[in-house]
């Protein structure tokens, strides 16, 4: 009953609030979201270890603050090297032998890798999460006249955009993301112009867990660190890669914000479809439009 | 198991026995369980072993139906029967919608698709009222079978387990070898080719998605019966990754495949229970370890042995077309495709 009223007149503070948490969710599904489309593309694989890797960037950050005392900002930089090296060694050591085979043994292989992970530290931590404190830089925040703007939340989001639109751009307008394109269409007539295309695929796997990772790191101070944290975001992200299409990283950035946003208002008007409304737009999108609304045709 | 050779009606005939004889030698409990999973597992390898879509949403079936079996038999006061055949068909409704939903795309979307439309009614598991939240719906009577056979009794409450898995598994084997499993299996082998000779590939592929889900709907409603408890385990997608391993580990497009691997992982789970999460990441290295070097599974890789020189029955050829590949690559929908 009572959400009747609320659907007639949300508060406007607490609609822009929900509107940023939306805008903050919907950075970290574009962030997810692309570099599983970037891994798609060149690997042909899904990477289902993407929310784990994920959750090892934050727990990563975490472990350089309370072992080795660094802070947020190393961390930032630390964290998706190390993730990311590890990702490689899971390319060179594992991925490797199954490139010959149906894209679907890729998934299943991920999958058994995300298991390890997160089992590994379900048993040393639990399903609680970890406290990681805002950095002091970030900490106050800012009255913008019809809401309250944390800085961290506002540097969250303009870090997500940079980071995607650089992303964007080293795909699409620089050489090596043209070596990138060429080889995603045809691997073995660019490997015959004396490119090595089996360490770009190393590289490229290595970048995109990279990207998990980073992401894992901004998530920290507003998430906590939680073993679970990637299972929970990685099966929305995949909703939000089947509404965009994997054929285009603009598609994984836009689609991820938008559908952050709807999922944030959807919590303003009607709370109790909040966690499911990503579902329901992806159903509906089927319906329509099957491919996705930037995929190319299936 | 109905092929022509001798061979398989003595196997038949052996499992059989022992399944008879199995709750005086082992847990009663654990070979319902493990009945419970198999047919489960039997279910989903309609799918990915003979049409060759990976479903990575069936816990949704396999849950709903527990908790619909739970709800009607605790709360409406229904028969376990009743209650059984009414979440077996809320389960095969549910995949009417899916599988109308999930058989737009293939691959790995088709795996993304099944797995986020399960996600959802997780979600709602979690939300709704009659379903208890974390607690789940506990203490759920067992009933009477047909008002005269008290399933309150162990070794009863088998056979009745044992007689649901066996229909259900009639069904599968039937299924696999009448001229619809024929098509099927073409559908998977060549789906283009397939569609030329007229078949409509969509409709025989939302028939086979109907029929797996109300199947894994059976094998929840089962379970819920026989723990007398549905809970959001039943719903999550870990429970959908489970019954991937199961039969990965017995082998895809094999009949017996995914009774072997719902033993052998349930077993494990028994024995490591104590471990915790550790069960998590062992099952995490057997999926790795199968996908790598073990793709055939169990039965896959003794099925050439045994079978010695007869030859090969309708199962092993499709087995073996299974174990090379399951069908997708040459269909999917990668956006890499020009």
């Amino acid at each position: 009953m009572f959400e009747w009223l609320q659907l007639t007149v949300p508060p406007a503070p607490a609609m822009f609030a929900q509107l940023l948490v939306g805008l903050i969710n919907g950075a970290f599904y574009a962030m997810l979201s692309l570099g599983l489309a970037v891994i798609f593309g060149l690997l042909n694989i899904i990477n289902f270890t993407h929310g784990a890797q994920y959750m090892l960037g934050a727990f990563c950050a975490w472990f350089l603050l309370n072992a080795l005392g660094l802070g947020y900002w190393p961390a930032l930089i630390l964290a998706p090297i190390i993730v990311g090296a590890l990702g490689i060694a899971i390319e060179r050591l594992l991925l490797r032998h199954i490139y010959g085979l149906d894209h679907l043994y890729g998934l299943l292989l991920t999958f058994g890798l995300a298991l390890i992970i997160e089992g590994v530290f379900r048993q040393q931590f639990g399903s609680s999460g970890q406290p990681y404190a805002i950095p002091s830089e970030l900490q106050s925040g800012r009255n913008l006249g019809f809401m309250f703007l944390p800085n961290y939340r506002a540097w969250v989001i303009v870090a997500s955009l940079v980071l995607c639109l650089a992303t964007w751009f080293t795909i699409e307008r620089t050489r090596l993301g043209a070596y990138l394109r060429a080889a995603t269409e045809n691997p073995v007539l660019v490997q015959a112009f004396g490119i090595n295309v089996p360490r770009m695929i190393t590289l490229t796997y290595g970048a995109g867990v990279g990207l998990a990772a980073l992401a894992g790191v901004m998530a920290a101070p507003i998430y906590q660190v939680s073993p679970l944290m990637g299972s929970n975001i990685i099966i929305t992200v995949f909703a939000v890669v089947v509404i965009g299409g994997m054929g285009s990283i603009l598609g994984a950035i836009v689609s991820g914000f938008a559908l952050g946003l709807v999922e944030g208002l959807t919590k303003v008007f009607y709370p109790e479809a909040s966690s499911t409304v990503i579902f329901v737009i992806m159903a509906l999108v089927l319906l329509v439009k099957p491919a996705g609304f930037f995929g190319r045709a299936a | 198991m109905a092929g022509s050779g001798g061979w398989d009606r003595v196997l038949t005939a052996v499992l059989i026995a022992l399944a008879l004889a199995a709750p005086f030698i082992l847990y009663p409990v654990f070979v319902m369980e493990a009945l419970c999973f198999a047919l489960f597992a039997c279910a989903f390898n309609l799918l990915i072993g003979y049409v060759g879509l990976l479903s990575f949403g069936h816990a949704a079936f396999f849950g709903s139906a527990a908790y619909i079996t739970a709800h009607t038999v605790k709360v409406w006061g229904l028969s376990p029967e009743l209650g059984i055949l009414v979440g077996a068909g809320v389960a095969a409704l549910l995949g009417t919608v899916f599988g109308w939903l999930a058989i737009r795309r293939q691959g790995i979307y088709f795996a993304m698709i099944t797995l986020a439309l399960a996600q959802m009614v997780y979600f709602v598991a979690l939300q709704a009222r009659f379903t208890g939240g974390e607690d789940g719906i506990q203490a759920v009577p067992r009933g009477k079978l047909l008002g005269i056979v008290d399933l309150n009794h162990t070794l009863t409450m088998y056979y009745f387990v044992l007689a649901i898995f066996l229909i259900g598994f009639a069904i599968i084997v039937r299924t696999v070898h009448s001229p619809f499993g024929q098509v099927i299996k073409a559908i998977r082998e060549n789906e283009p080719r397939a569609v030329s000779l007229g078949y409509d590939a969509d409709r025989y592929k939302l028939l086979a998605f109907i029929l797996s889900a109300g199947l894994s709907g059976l094998a929840g409603s089962l379970k819920s019966l026989v723990f007398q408890l549905a809970s959001l385990t039943d719903v999550q997608w870990t429970m959908s990754g489970e019954v991937v391993l199961m039969t990965l580990v017995g082998g895809l497009g094999t009949v017996l495949g995914p009774v072997v691997g719902a033993f052998l992982l349930t077993a494990m789970q028994h024995y490591l229970a104590q471990l915790g999460s550790w069960v998590t990441v062992v099952q995490g290295v057997i999926f790795v370890f199968c996908v790598l070097v073990f793709r055939r599974g169990v039965v896959g890789a003794i099925a050439p042995y045994a079978a010695g020189g007869r030859s090969p029955s309708g199962i092993s050829s499709g087995a073996a077309a299974t174990r090379a590949k399951p069908a997708e690559a040459r269909t999917a929908a990668a956006p890499r495709a020009p």
